[in-house]
């Protein structure tokens, strides 16, 4: 443990200094530069594409969030935090993001549970499971544009949806889903659901076939019942999966916009509008290019501290200790 | 008391069918009623959207196929489609390659800039991007989605190719050393063969994405000779709104390619899916 006093102790891990000399520091410096140098050429093009692409435009909608501009003129009006006190005191864009947090609401008390009962059903060898398997997972596939033009299509006054409905002698439940602003926050959430609850099932899918089936059948032997082994066994060791899939859920209904732009455009009188379809329609169709900056910063805002928050306390547990159980 | 478990368990296996029934039925509805109703017209979608069609009409089709818009949308999507996935597969796998197998200061910080990208949504930055494509002079050009998407795509694939060049034996990679194989000769010759689940994973999800995007085409794009399939798509509706058989048929095409790709593709997608997912 006598080192050299010149030597960085510091810099070099316990385990080694019991054969450090005092050439060592120096050998060290040098492979990590060489360390150094390889990882930033094969990093290179990664980082670069990710820079110019990625991190300077959102440095950049920072930047316009603070100035009144159009985005043709030259950008010369700096107002400070004017566009954001506009946005926050907007009663149309406080209704977006209230739009949202329905949607967000909804995915979680609605699409999560329900892909998990599938996914649970689906857990099992049975004829026609492998065929089940690859429908549910389709519409993800489906560009939300196709998607959002055919089921405008179907929830149209006197389309599919009515006449199914009148067939099975429904018709007293005849509905314009997409144009009453009572129905169309929960018609697309139908419309969401349809199209993602598949992804959610298969990530879960994948997640219950990791946990090892005598566990279950141990949970049984001790005389548990399926609701039991499912409740104290199953759902805790599924929790990983089940985190991630609540996750990638906020963050996709927070991001929420071709779905909504294609079927409504946000309305019918801004029923529908969410935080992406309200910049969006602020920025590109009314010119307010350091508005809708502004209000991109605040939709930004909103997912990084979910994310940050959630990060460090929900998903934390998960890459403590062994990644796939908590 | 076995012949009640028995029953216990055929009635649970019949209630689990007729739910799972259900739900297929509800997800092929929308698929069969747009490919069906693409073979009706306007007068029969209106007093009949249920049922096979009577008389078969072949005409949306043939009209849409025949048309030289849908073939130069297929074609644009496809270029940029595969420019995107050449490029974010490429430069993912020598990112995730050093930082999976290497071990240097600020590997971490690295990872947790790029896994940052996830919450990074095309949507918040589409204003600032429109400039910054607009000044490197590529509106209307492929690359000028093709780039932007690549680079959205890199936070995903870089965090599933991860544990799978973790898992590759270091040992393979001292061999190759001692055969006189540097770090570049190991990563296309070995890493890459071997990881090739994993990059088909990666290349089928970013295709995916780069077919589907619709908030790039539609900001980037005015010159129709340049429109990918979903901005085509749009535009066909709104243009023929009350010709409803007409854009069914449209739609339809356009959906063809995705589904065929999917089903060529879905044990790669939901294998490479599920392995990535688990890990976090």
């Amino acid at each position: 443990m006598n080192g050299p006093a010149d030597m960085p102790a510091h810099s070099i891990p316990a385990e080694l200094t019991h054969v450090a000399t005092a050439v060592r520091p120096r050998t060290r410096t040098r492979t990590n530069l060489r360390a150094w140098g390889l990882a930033g050429l094969f990093m290179l093009p990664a980082l670069t594409l990710y820079a110019l692409f990625v991190l300077f435009p959102i440095v950049q909608a920072a930047r316009y969030s603070l100035y009144d501009w159009n985005g043709l003129e030259a950008m010369d009006k700096l107002i400070g935090l004017a566009n954001f006190q506009r946005a926050l005191s907007d009663k149309v864009f406080l209704g977006a993001v209230g739009h949202n947090a329905l949607i967000v609401i909804l995915s979680l008390a609605v699409q999560v549970p329900f892909a998990l009962a599938i996914a649970l059903m689906l857990n099992r060898r049975f004829r026609g499971r492998a065929i089940l398997r690859l429908i549910f997972f389709a519409p993800y596939v489906i560009a939300e544009v196709i998607t959002a033009i055919v089921w405008s299509l179907i929830l149209q006054p006197n389309g599919l949806a009515d006449n199914l409905l009148g067939s099975i002698g429904l018709g007293d439940l005849y509905h314009p889903w997409l144009a009453d602003p009572s129905t169309v926050l929960i018609a697309l959430f139908f419309i969401i659901t349809w199209k993602y609850f598949g992804f959610h099932m298969i990530l879960l899918l994948a997640g219950l076939q990791g946990i090892p089936r005598e566990l279950e059948e141990a949970a049984a032997i001790d005389g548990a019942t399926r609701s039991q082994a499912l409740r104290y066994v199953t759902l805790p060791l599924l929790g990983p999966t089940i985190r991630v899939s609540v996750f990638l859920s906020v963050i996709g209904s927070l991001q929420l916009f071709d779905l909504v732009w294609v079927t409504t455009r946000g309305g019918p009188v801004n029923a529908s509008n969410t935080m992406a379809v309200y910049m969006f329609d602020r920025g590109f169709v009314r010119f307010q290019f350091g508005y809708g900056s502004a209000v991109a910063v605040i939709l930004f805002l909103i997912c990084f501290v979910l994310a940050l928050g959630y990060q460090r306390w929900v998903l934390r547990r998960d890459t403590e200790g062994a990644t796939t159980y908590a | 008391m076995p012949e009640q478990v028995r029953a216990g368990r055929i009635a649970g296996s019949i209630l689990r069918y007729g739910v799972l029934l259900l739900v297929a039925a509800v997800i092929v509805t929308p698929v069969a009623f747009a490919a069906l109703g693409g073979f009706r017209d306007a007068p029969q979608l209106a007093a009949n959207p249920v049922g096979l069609p009577d008389p078969w009409i072949w005409t949306n089709y043939t009209d849409s196929l025949t048309s030289p818009s849908f073939w130069i949308q297929l074609r644009n999507s496809a270029v940029v489609g595969g420019i995107s996935t050449v490029v974010v597969v490429l430069f993912a796998a020598l990112a995730a390659f050093v930082l999976a197998r290497r071990e240097f200061p600020g590997r971490e910080v690295a990872y947790t800039v790029f896994t940052l990208g996830l919450l990074f949504p095309v949507t918040v930055a589409i204003l600032p991007l429109l400039i910054l494509v607009r000044d490197l002079g590529l509106l209307d050009n492929p690359l000028g989605l093709a780039l932007p998407e690549a680079a959205f795509a890199l936070p995903l694939t870089i965090i599933i190719l991860r544990p799978f060049f973790r898992s590759i034996p270091m040992e393979l990679e001292d061999a190759a050393a001692m055969d006189g194989c540097g770090p570049l000769g190991f990563f296309f010759r070995i890493l890459l063969p071997l990881a090739k689940p994993a990059l088909v994973t990666v290349a089928v999800l970013a295709l995916v994405s780069s077919w589907n995007q619709f908030l790039l085409p539609l900001v980037m794009l005015s010159d129709a000779n340049n429109w990918t399939l979903p901005l085509g798509v749009t535009n066909f509706s709104t243009q023929y709104t009350t010709d409803t058989a007409r854009i069914l048929a449209y739609t339809t095409l356009a959906l063809v390619p995705a589904l065929g790709f999917y089903l060529l593709a879905e044990r790669q997608l939901v294998g490479g899916l599920t392995a990535g997912s688990v890990k976090g």
